[in-house]
């Protein structure tokens, strides 16, 4: 019923609208149009001139009032240097903006129609043409210049004393493989070896996977440089780590890098921002499913001491499946066991007792 | 012949001349199998305006969800169906599915097909001063391809698993496995089948348009005299014959991944429990073939609306367009830095990154030959003596759209800045503005401009300023906040934030942002009252209204089919005689000679008054061979 009340409303509404419509029409036909146009120009001309300097001052009032709501604090070397970059390219930008938007609304102010004023027949200018299309082609070279070095700094390769740290993708969330404290590589993969539990597709005949640990939180040491290797299970995804200015999509079948240095601790960043709950995150930015928008993945960082004490607390992937060893080459199972912090004494052949005690 | 005719004509000149392109015929040849340009452009303009109003409704709905994530959406369980959850919600699949169908009916239906269909099919014959287009029959084809591939499109809507839910841009893997999502499925089958369908549709006119301007164009209408918009017209239609092939291809290339187990884009996955069999392929193939298209293809959706508004910019500011040689010039150089610039959308996809820094340099090229058009058009404005009609003030829009969205475009095109910025709200606001508003702005004031000649009646001027100034704040208000959401690095397509610390504020813009697109879709209700409207009951419609050079101008006011009823016009001047010094009125059509105009001819045009008597000698010896 009330929505029945409601839509008569909206009609009856409507309606009215349109016999104001009509009337004014009707009106006006009578009077004769000619004055209604121009009228109507001088309105249009002033409104011009009243979003111009009402819609530059809420530009400037809000980038100012709200400055630190927008800004992400940066943790990341090489993001210092792409931050910087994106600010000279506002002050530009900004610059340009402004200016051009000024003239071209104080124009239609200005030269609005008035009746018997003749335009000028301005065809050309060749000088004005040459300046401003050399001008803009100086600031691209520039901005050009500087974003190229930046680029080649960032996507060039990572020095061999990195720490290499291996992010997967999947529906809907993500994993990180580290190589273990014992041999520092991280083992061979292949897709085809994924199950329910061997999530990464661990290569078992690979002795450097014996030690791999898998990690359901991304821990980086503070000021050290960390390879990221990405990839991903099923479709696409991206791996965004928003305050370390880091984005790489994560490719099936492909694998993708990107290497930085974290510059800021987690508690460094909860007594910069005054935030004692802060912290970082990764996300997936490359459209997915279903899930996402739900990609989060909680970040770590913290100082060297900590984070080597982190790393020899974490437990061998083979160790929390030793159901696995079976995949393990004869010839290697001594070693897989060493590696994985498996007690020898336990061997191949009784798993069953083994897995009791690991999943504990 | 003209017994046969069961038209009542008003035009009193109708009768006079032989009937060689005389229309007979029944509705069904008259207004659906009509192989007429213009009778084919309504059909474009009015297939694009349905289209417009479905892509509008479903980017409110998922506005719904971004602003007001708290509210009950319940009472569009009536529409929706199963796709609200039971606590009232959108699904979050579904909202991938308006996601991507927003995209792809605004890009491809509204303004590729509705825009340059519209534009193109109407004003070439008529501003290039022929009878028809080239081939009449292919361009209804074009038409009616087009037509059974919005049908394709719309039939996706509505089936039980949903539109094709992996973005506009269909990235394989999501968009090949039906596993991954459901739209993947049939509705991904329905999608590939309708762009394969619409390709077809967007060649054929193109050859057409392309055929027509270099072929048809009448006596002295030379390639430097012809107005902006065929210009504008020509180059997007060979930008679109280059490119949409090779979206024809990776389309293909798709089907056979998805239906006949071949691996071009899939490799090493592993999904629903299973690896599957694909090895060897690579996504990123498909995402260079994709936006080999993807990228030209917002110059296809940008230069016609640039060559529309260099047209009524010029026309209403009773000045020659500012530095016409260099608006040709920067268009060709647009058009071709167009094609070597798509690996800016990819910089963080893995591809090699030295990619990356070629791609970098190209892309900020190409701001050089923007940045000369916004010049060009403030110049025009300058000193000239401006009347804000509706087309006007949509034109003056598209030029601010233009700066506001293309300045961004130097954080985006920088690949060492793309980096934080890539799929973040800030791309959002920049296509948004640069290519989306400033390509609408430029259809709508195209519409309003061009409706006396389509439907022979004028749109209300006052509705037409309502409209505007709702929709221009409204875009704005829309888009421009995105800025900020996008610098703290919110990433788009996200069904909701909430699940990150860093992306929990900003709820405040992004309620906002709802609202406005809530009211700027509601100010185009305006519009199409406006529209329906005068077509039946506007007022009627002057021989040349806004006091325009062109030649649609001189056709009778429904121009019949071939246009013109006796010659067509011979051309002596550009289109841009706008305040000639000397002239006694403020525009010069340029259908009067120079030897006409002796009080206005500049030293060089005088020189040409004598070739002119030679010229329009040979215009009767060859008009009456016909």
């Amino acid at each position: 019923m009330m929505s029945l009340i409601i839509g008569f409303g909206v009609v009856l509404i409507l309606v009215i609208v349109f016999m104001i419509f009509r009337i004014t029409n009707l009106v006006n036909l009578v009077k004769g149009d000619r004055e209604k146009a121009d009228s109507g120009n001088g309105i249009h001309a002033f409104l011009f001139m009243a979003f111009m300097i009402l819609s530059l001052i809420g530009f400037f009032w809000y980038s100012y009032a709200h400055f630190e709501k927008y800004v992400l604090p940066v943790a990341s070397e090489h993001g210092v240097v792409t931050d910087h970059l994106f600010w000279i390219t506002m002050v530009i930008c900004v610059v340009a903006f402004t200016i051009i938007f000024i003239v071209m609304f104080w124009f239609t102010y200005k030269y609005q129609y008035q009746e018997g004023r003749k335009a000028s027949y301005t065809v050309d200018n060749h000088k004005l043409e040459i300046l401003w299309t050399l001008v803009p082609a100086v600031v691209m070279a520039l901005l050009i210049f500087r974003g190229l070095r930046t680029w080649n700094e960032i996507t060039g390769p990572a020095s061999k004393e990195a720490i290499v740290i291996e992010l997967v993708g999947q529906q809907f969330s993500w994993m990180a493989r580290y190589p273990g404290p014992t041999d520092q590589e991280l083992g061979k993969f292949d897709f085809r070896l994924i199950d329910a539990t061997n999530e990464f597709g661990l290569d078992l005949t690979d002795k450097n996977s014996f030690d791999d640990f898998k990690s359901l939180e991304l821990h980086l040491p503070v000021g050290k440089e960390v390879l990221l290797k990405i990839r991903a299970k099923d479709v696409l995804h991206s791996v965004f780590l928003p305050h370390f200015r880091v984005k790489m999509d994560a490719v099936p079948g492909m694998l993708t890098t990107f290497k930085f240095v974290a510059t800021k601790t987690t508690q460094q960043m909860r007594d910069e921002t005054g935030n004692p709950n802060f912290n970082y995150e990764m996300a997936c930015t490359e459209i997915c499913g279903k899930g996402h928008f739900s990609m989060r993945f909680p970040v770590v960082v913290d100082d060297e001491e900590t984070y080597n004490k982190w790393v020899a607390s974490q437990e061998a992937w083979l160790k929390a499946n030793p159901d696995y060893l079976k995949r393990v080459p004869e010839n290697l199972r001594e070693l897989a066991l060493i590696k994985a912090g498996l007690t020898p004494d336990n061997g191949s052949g009784q798993h069953e007792e083994l897995q009791t005690v690991s999943n504990r | 012949m003209a017994t046969a005719d069961i038209k009542v004509h008003t035009d009193a000149h109708h009768d006079d001349h032989e009937h060689d392109h005389e229309h007979h015929g029944n509705f069904w040849t008259n207004y659906i199998f009509c192989q007429d340009h213009k009778v084919i452009a309504k059909q474009f303009l009015i297939t694009g305006m349905a289209w417009a109003l479905i892509g509008g409704i479903l980017s409110v709905i998922f506005r719904l969800q971004l602003g007001f994530p708290e509210a009950s959406l319940e009472w569009l369980r009536p529409i929706l169906g199963g796709w609200i959850t039971p606590e009232g919600k959108i699904d979050s699949e579904f909202y991938l599915a308006l996601v991507t169908m927003h995209g792809t009916i605004m890009v491809f239906f509204v303004l590729t097909a509705g825009l340059s269909g519209t534009f193109s099919n109407f004003l070439i014959p008529l501003q290039v001063g022929a009878r028809d287009m080239a081939s009449g029959f292919m361009n209804m084809l074009s038409y009616w391809f087009f037509f059974l591939s919005s049908a394709f499109m719309f039939t996706s809507l509505f089936i039980s698993t949903g539109p094709a839910g992996g973005g506009w841009t269909v990235y394989p893997p999501l968009s090949a496995l039906p596993q991954a999502i459901q739209g993947s499925g049939l509705g991904m089958t329905l999608w590939l089948i309708s762009m394969a369908l619409f390709i077809v549709s967007t060649l054929l006119g193109g050859i057409n348009y392309i055929t027509t301007i270099i072929n048809m164009r009448t006596q002295g209408m030379s390639f430097t005299r012809m107005p902006l918009t065929i210009w504008a017209f020509f180059f997007t239609a060979v930008i679109g014959l280059l490119s949409f092939p090779v979206l024809f291809g990776a389309a293909l290339l798709l089907i056979f991944d998805r239906s006949f187990g071949t691996s071009f884009f899939l490799s090493d996955i592993y999904i629903a429990g299973e690896a599957l069999p694909h090895v060897g392929g690579s996504p990123i193939l498909f995402q260079h073939l994709f936006w080999f298209l993807g990228h030209p293809e917002v110059y296809i959706v940008l230069l016609p609306a640039l060559g529309i508004t260099s047209e009524i910019i010029a026309t209403n500011s009773r000045k020659p367009i500012f530095g016409y040689k260099a608006m040709v010039g920067s268009m060709l150089f647009i058009a071709i830095l167009s094609f070597v610039v798509w690996a800016h959308h990819m910089f963080v996809t893995g591809m090699n990154p030295f990619l990356g820094s070629i791609f970098t340099l190209l892309t900020l090229i190409i701001a050089v030959p923007s940045a000369v058009k916004i010049f060009n058009y403030v110049t025009t404005l300058w000193q000239g003596n401006l009347r804000f009609t509706s087309g006007m003030l949509f034109s003056i829009g598209l030029v601010s759209f233009f700066l506001t969205g293309g300045i961004t475009g130097l954080f985006l095109g920088n690949s060492a800045v793309d980096i934080q910025l890539h799929d973040t709200y800030f791309v959002v606001a920049h296509f948004h503005l640069v290519m989306g508003s400033a390509s609408f702005f430029g259809m709508i004031a195209g519409i309003y401009h061009w409706f006396p000649k389509f439907f022979g009646r004028m749109m209300d001027e006052r509705l037409g300023g309502i409209h505007f100034w709702l929709t221009f704040v409204g875009v704005y208000m829309v888009f421009f906040p995105m800025h900020y959401i996008g610098i703290a690095g919110f990433p788009r397509r996200y069904y909701s934030w909430t699940n990150f610390e860093a992306f929990s504020s900003f709820t405040d813009l992004n309620m906002l942002v709802s609202i406005a697109a809530i009211i700027t879709l509601g100010a185009q209700f305006i519009f199409l009252f406006n529209f329906f409207y005068s077509i039946w009951r506007g007022r009627l419609a002057p021989p040349n209204p806004w006091g325009a050079t062109t030649l649609e101008w001189t056709t009778p006011r429904h121009p019949q089919h071939g246009n013109w009823p006796g010659e067509i016009p011979a051309v002596y001047r550009w289109a841009y005689d706008y305040s000639k010094p000397g002239a006694k009125e403020d525009y010069i059509p340029q259908t009067i000679p120079y030897s006409e105009t002796p009080e206005s001819n500049l030293p060089h045009e005088n020189e040409l008054v004598k070739l002119e008597m030679g010229n329009s000698g040979a215009i009767v010896a060859g008009d009456k061979k016909h």
